[in-house]
């Protein structure tokens, strides 16, 4: 085996280690990559339905849901504690889950779609307007937690949140990995290719639908708390369209399906914007205007597909080299 | 004699050689971080305050900097989100490593630095933002306010209609639904309230901020007619109000009390007519009574006018505000460590009780944090050499008794105002050409 | 709340629904012949605004006639429905036909995205108000209350001049029909041997002029300053979304009925009113996904 028939399969470990060292060699990057890993989770989301062949543009709404939730219970708790803002922030976010999923499940394309929107905008118009609740457009502060009762320094729990994020991510790649190749994630796959077919053999497609869409509330949800905390306030804005777009986008951008693809998408997104609103604050959504259409037309399998076919012609030849073509075919579809 | 010579010599050697150390603890030059609103609804706000601050800093580098140093501007928008502003905040601290951060407009900004600035231990003013929870809230050793807040603003609005218009009946109010709407309104009816107890409400509007049309609220508020409609709106949602209230008549049958349209003068033009109340938040005006006829004053307005096409409007004054309290910081650590340059905690010492002047009044620093700036109110008439409204009948309040006292809560300390407050209270009164 | 309350309410509505009825009408058409989602759809609104405000506020300071105000409004329209309108279908959207619906989304999300910076860099930040189209028409009372005749009463004639012109132009002429032929049955429609590049791009700028023609129309009563657009985009989005996609006299009843919820709303209940339009939608769509108009798709098997 040679040296660089071993970098595909190494590459993730490797970048991996590279963003777990970079807050040592720029300490202020901590906070943006726990903010890109916030928004990676939530990626994460969106890509489950993909899988499915669906879009919504409304997950922000699972996002904003946690991140409420979280601060919610900072507030009622006098600053409150991570796990159990984590814990209730995701349970939340599944509960809704349940009630939107019940009704959306049954609608397909642009309809699941839209749906999605009307009820991401329902709940961004009440976290706007109630403003003795929810603070209105300003939204509410989430003072920094303990952690099982620990009290921490805002080094050390920016720390904590970073690395405790990089750590749930892998953990969480990992399960969704588990997820699309078990039995209930092929059906999943199937109610994009052959919906049909799912029903003959006797299968609800809404429920694995459901399931599905459960899931992906779920990780939106952990991508909302982290969030909330990492940045110390939740405003309406975590449930508006733009933010349910941001998603998508990242999705699309990271090469859509591609679990990794979510972090990676994410990661770029972050680095991308941050830059270009410090260097060229005039013109930020331009650029990231153009980063998007260029993806789309040029590289429609995304980063993960940029980088499979990138391997793939190195070494084509090799095992390994295969795989990471037969994973960038995956990406694509 | 000999000796003497080499004793001279060496002396001069020490001297020399020390002065050489001194000179290398000062710095190249001074750094500050300033966030502003360069894109967004708020850009009205940003986009002046980012111009008047290159062109203090260009005069006052011209002028040898701060004790002898240049300072040298970055600019972080803040309409580019909370997350963005944030992240570079930060960069600005931890990698640039600026001396001091000027932070922020928004009110919303403010609650997410100051923590924020106080756990980076970097000298941060609040330069622009409202919000007078801040210091009632928690108390902070590196966050300044080099302005006044939003109670005195409040209050002197309230004051000065009470004082003009006493007997009025009824009142209304449309403003912003954000923060700064829903609490300036809390504040300004508590003080109304309180010192006016048989007052009616009639109607509390919050449409969207950014709201496009206020059609239906001005059809409702003809069909109620109040004596006076408060609005704390700004920018672009203030003046679709008011050219929409004119339109219809509204400002006729109705006085107009808008604590923030100072800032909207000049584009509303003539279609904000005579006879309605307009605040400034500080003594903010380009033709300040007491400044006009200041060549320091009326040069640097000739020069923004001709630099941007507008008049200088209150956030330039605020920009102004932390310039010079910066100045007045630095200079005054030089002078208490004995003409070296100081540390930065040294700086942040000699923030205490400080005095400093921008284009208005003189501005101190309380011992909580907060700057006491006295208020300016006015009613707008039109006069010949201006194409838009300017004030006359003009009030002066005096900072001091309008500020909440330390340790106090801006609501309740408002609630337990009297009417006999109306009568005891200092103002001084200028008129238009005054 | 006595019958002038009520009166006034539904006259509030009215003016306002005329406004957003033409925004979601172009969005509307365009989703029903190329099956695109458009989000930059916001833009040409903001920008038919920027260009009236500005190109009219420049020719009014030079002594021009205030009638002007009016043809400049269909001008600005035109000239924004086409080139603009043109060039984003004949360079971006023509290449993506093909590919999925979530990605044909996200190129008119990118789409939108730029246009915000590019309005930013063309007209800057401040606001721009223009209201002498507004104020040549005066003011009328009606229950002791005044309106701008431009408000109350062209906004609606407009709107209802729209909407029948359309119908008239799609039953009636021979590039309407082609267009509803190729909304009814795509395949069909090219077997026959349509040009359906031609209809794609006439259908996109008319809905984009649309768009403008609904900025252009508003620009006179508020005032025009960035991020105007993206409130929009989620409001005819709601309309037609209620209406049922590609439902054109839809529409006009789904603006008609988010106009006059918001406007009850102020009067009734001033909290709710940003909550209207998407509760209406909400509803709707639960209980007939489709939309009130809308032809329930067979699903795709």
């Amino acid at each position: 085996m040679t040296f660089m028939s071993l970098v595909p399969r190494l590459a993730i470990p490797l970048l991996l280690i590279a963003v777990a060292l970079l807050p040592f060699l720029a300490p202020w990057s901590k906070v943006m990559l726990t903010l890109a890993l916030a928004k990676g989770l939530a990626v994460l989301g969106i890509v489950v339905l993909l899988h499915a062949g669906q879009v919504s543009f409304g997950h922000a709404l699972f996002f904003a849901v946690a991140a409420y939730s979280a601060a919610f219970l900072g507030q009622a708790f006098g600053g409150g504690e991570l796990v159990s803002m984590v814990l209730i922030g995701v349970a939340s976010a599944v509960v809704v889950g349940l009630l939107v999923g019940l009704f959306v499940v049954r609608y397909r394309y642009i309809f699941f779609g839209m749906l999605n929107l009307a009820f991401s905008m329902i709940v961004f118009s009440v976290l706007e307007k109630f403003y003795h609740y929810t603070g209105g457009s300003d939204g509410l502060q989430v003072a920094r937690p303990l952690v099982l009762g620990i009290e921490m320094e805002r080094p050390a729990f920016e720390s904590l949140l970073f690395y405790g994020g990089l750590v749930i991510a892998v953990i969480v790649a990992w399960a969704v990995h588990r997820y699309f190749d078990s039995p209930i994630g092929h059906m999943l796959k199937t109610i994009k290719t052959n919906e049909t077919r799912l029903e003959y053999l006797g299968v609800s497609a809404r429920r694995v639908l459901l399931v599905g869409y459960l899931v992906s509330a779920a990780l939106c949800g952990l991508g909302g708390v982290l969030m909330a905390v990492a940045q110390g306030i939740v405003t309406p804005e975590y449930a508006w369209w733009i933010r349910s777009g941001e998603l998508v986008f990242i999705a699309i951008l990271g090469g859509a399906g591609s679990v990794s693809g979510a972090f990676v998408g994410a990661l770029v997104y972050e680095v991308v914007r941050t830059y270009a609103s410090a260097f060229a604050g005039d013109v930020w959504q331009m650029i990231l205007g153009f980063f998007l259409l260029g993806i789309i037309l040029y590289a429609p399998r995304g980063l993960i597909g940029v980088y499979g076919s990138f391997m793939g012609r190195i070494g084509s030849n090799t095992a390994s080299g295969k795989e990471a073509k037969r994973r960038a075919m995956e990406a694509a579809e | 004699m000999k000796m003497k010579l080499l004793c001279g010599v060496a002396g001069a050697l020490t001297l020399a050689l020390s002065s050489v150390v001194l000179a290398a603890d000062k710095p190249d030059q001074l750094q500050v971080g300033v966030t502003a609103f360069l894109s967004g609804p708020a850009s009205v706000f940003g986009e002046p305050a980012k111009a008047a601050a290159e062109m203090m800093v260009a005069e006052m580098n011209a002028s040898g900097g701060i004790g002898g140093v240049p300072l040298k501007t970055y600019f972080v928008d803040e309409g580019a989100g909370g997350e963005a502003v944030l992240a570079e905040y930060r960069r600005l601290v931890q990698d640039v490593e600026v001396d001091a951060m000027f932070a922020s407009i928004s009110s919303g900004n403010c609650n997410k630095i100051a923590p924020l600035a106080e756990d980076l231990k970097v000298l941060n003013f609040m330069w622009d933002c409202g919000t007078q929870r801040i210091f009632e809230e928690n108390s902070y050793r590196y966050v300044f306010r080099t302005q006044g807040h939003a109670t005195p603003e409040m209050l002197s609005s309230v004051l000065y209609l009470l004082k003009t218009k006493p007997d009025f009946k009824s009142i209304a109010v449309v403003n912003q639904d954000y923060a700064w709407g829903r609490e300036s309104w809390k504040m300004f009816s508590a003080a109304l309230k309180a010192m006016k107890p048989d007052v009616q409400i009639v109607a509390e509007f919050f449409p969207k901020f950014g709201a496009p049309d206020f059609s239906t609220e001005i059809s409702r508020l003809q069909a109620l007619r109040p004596d006076v409609i408060v609005s704390t709106s700004w920018g672009g949602d203030l003046d679709t109000f008011v050219r929409q209230a004119a339109q219809r008549g509204l400002t006729n049958t109705s006085t107009l009390v808008l604590p923030l349209a100072e800032s909207s003068l000049e584009r509303l033009g003539k279609a904000l007519p005579a006879g309605h109340i307009v605040g400034t938040r500080g003594d903010h005006y380009f033709l300040h009574p007491e400044r006009k006829s200041d060549l320091a004053f009326s040069g640097f307005v000739e020069a923004f006018k001709e630099k941007t096409g507008a008049y200088p409007i209150y956030p330039v004054f605020h920009m102004s505000q932390a310039l010079n309290a910066l100045k007045a910081a630095y200079e005054k650590a030089i002078a208490e460590n004995g003409g070296d340059w100081p540390e930065r905690e040294q700086v942040v010492d000699a923030m205490a009780g400080l005095s400093f002047a921008g284009l208005g009044r003189e501005v101190r620093i309380r011992e909580d944090n907060q700057g006491i700036e006295d208020q300016l109110l006015g009613t707008t008439i039109h006069v010949d050499g201006h194409e838009f409204a300017v004030l006359d009948n003009m009030m002066m309040f005096d900072g001091d008794e309008l500020t909440t006292p330390v340790g106090q809560e801006s609501v309740s300390w408002l609630e337990q105002l009297t009417p006999e407050f109306v009568g005891k209270v200092k103002v001084e009164a200028f008129s238009h050409g005054s | 709340m006595n019958l002038q309350l009520i009166a006034l309410a539904v006259f509030d509505g009215v003016a306002y629904a005329a406004l957003v009825f033409m925004v979601a009408v172009g969005l509307t058409l365009i989703f029903g012949v190329l099956r695109i989602l458009n989000v930059a759809h916001g833009s040409f609104y903001a920008i038919g605004a920027y260009v009236v405000a500005s190109v009219g506020g420049a020719i009014f300071a030079a002594g021009w006639s205030p009638w002007l105000a009016f043809p400049l409004m269909l001008i600005a329209a035109a000239v924004v429905g086409i080139v603009l309108g043109g060039l984003i279908e004949r360079l971006l959207l023509r290449r993506i036909y093909d590919k999925e619906e979530a990605l044909q989304i996200l190129v008119t999300f990118a789409v939108f995205m730029i246009l915000e910076d590019v309005q930013r860099l063309v007209w800057g930040v401040q606001p721009y108000f223009e209201a002498t189209a507004l104020q040549s028409l005066g003011n009328i009372q009606v229950f002791g209350v005044y309106y701008t005749v431009y408000q109350l009463i062209l906004l609606p004639l407009v709107a209802l001049a729209v909407l029948a012109g359309l119908r008239l132009f799609l039953r009636h002429t021979l590039s309407g029909r082609l267009i509803l032929a190729v909304t009814e049955d795509r395949e069909a429609a090219t077997a026959i041997g349509i040009d359906t590049d031609k209809i794609y791009l006439m259908t996109f700028m008319l809905g984009a002029a649309l768009a403008a023609f609904g900025g252009a129309l508003a620009s006179a009563t508020t005032s025009v300053l960035p991020g105007i657009g993206a409130d929009m985009i989620v409001l005819s989005f709601a309309v037609a979304a209620t209406a049922g996609l590609g439902q054109i006299e839809g529409a006009a009843l789904a603006a008609l009925l988010i106009g006059l919820g918001r406007s009850f709303a102020v009067y009734l209940m001033p909290e709710l009113e940003v909550l209207i339009p998407y509760l209406i939608m909400l509803l709707v769509l639960l209980w007939r996904p489709e939309g009130l108009f809308g032809v329930t798709q067979t699903r795709k098997i």
